[in-house]
């Protein structure tokens, strides 16, 4: 809310218009590109046949930046650790049941929706597709099931939960160390496994992105199990 | 004008509407809501730029969006988390003024 004091007016409006002349740069820079450029794309094609899948998205993603991915699914853990830390799991009570509709679609289509993230995650070794569209997905299914029917799922922390976290990035981190421990280079996968490999760390990271995505919509530490 | 200028400068000017926004605004949820104005920018801009390899684009900058859009929803996530925190210590989810 722009409140109506001078020196912060004046403040905002020097900052629009350092704004405006930092678009006017950059819309001049991306005006003086050339139209055409190969970019990476040619080096990706070329090393395509030892990527050990046929999509380049899920060939860069998994094998030729596997470091970077990797990383990536460590963010993912330590910002849910972040929320974690921060409170626990307080869903706000429901005002009223859900009606006979909606919670019958939702319980049709989570099925649904969990068998199409399988479909999704096969999809990533030759189309567009792979663990993170994938987690996505699965956990859409979640945050569904969290705002619809969240009394009859009962999120418990617990030894199963953490397991299923530390799932893609501990996959990908022992298929790395492993990999290593053969003499090879980190993430340097033996060509004729590079595809079962991925399949298997992608797996993996589906699950864990799934769940990671759903708590971090609940927002908050789960409390314990009774059997954990 | 080529397409994919036309994209990257819809991406600018996307990323120069959250910048302000983040400026402009002191409610830290409407600066939440700039900074995925101002990351929606950039995806935008990667993505227009991959467009120039030709019909398929190249797939590197497509990979690094798709990491890109995880950390940013994982990052606003924890965001908000660290809002509801604030509001539950200072019962405001502003910011004080350089006034206050």
């Amino acid at each position: 809310m722009i409140k109506t004091d001078p020196l912060r007016f004046i403040a905002i409006l020097l900052a629009l218009l350092t704004i405006v002349a930092f678009g006017h740069m950059l819309a001049w820079s991306l005006w003086t590109l050339p139209p055409e450029a190969a970019g990476l794309s040619l080096i990706v094609n070329e090393k395509m046949p030892e990527s050990g899948v046929d999509a380049q998205v899920t060939a860069i993603l998994l094998n030729f930046r596997s470091y970077d991915t990797l990383l990536e699914l460590v963010v993912l853990l330590v910002a849910l650790l972040g929320a974690w830390y921060l409170g626990k799991l307080h869903l706000p009570p429901q005002d009223s049941k859900p009606g006979l509709v909606l919670e019958g679609l939702v319980r049709f289509l989570v099925p649904v929706m969990i068998l199409v993230t399988g479909y999704i995650l096969w999809l990533g070794s030759h189309a567009a597709g792979g663990a993170f569209q994938a987690g996505a997905l699965l956990a859409g299914a979640g945050v569904l099931m969290l705002v619809v029917i969240a009394e009859k799922v009962a999120v418990r922390d617990g030894v199963r939960l953490r397991a299923l976290l530390v799932a893609g990035p501990g996959v990908f981190a022992l298929v790395a160390g492993g990999l290593m421990l053969s003499g090879k280079l980190m993430l340097q996968y033996p060509q004729q496994h590079a595809g079962s490999l991925i399949l298997l760390i992608e797996a993996a990271s589906t699950l864990t992105i799934g769940i990671t995505l759903t708590l971090l919509f609940a927002g908050g530490r789960p409390h314990r199990g009774k059997t954990d | 004008m080529s397409q994919f200028l036309w994209y990257a400068l819809i991406g600018a000017v996307l990323l120069c509407i959250g910048l302000a926004g983040l400026v402009i605004h002191r409610h830290l949820l409407r600066r939440i809501l700039a900074l995925n104005v101002m990351s929606t920018g950039v995806f935008l801009v990667f993505v227009a730029l991959a467009k120039r390899a030709g019909e398929v684009p190249d797939p590197v900058p497509l990979a690094m969006v798709l990491t890109g859009l995880v950390v940013s929803v994982s990052a606003t996530a924890l965001a908000l988390v660290l809002i509801v925190r604030i509001q539950h210590l200072h019962g405001s989810a502003e910011l004080p003024g350089d006034d206050a």
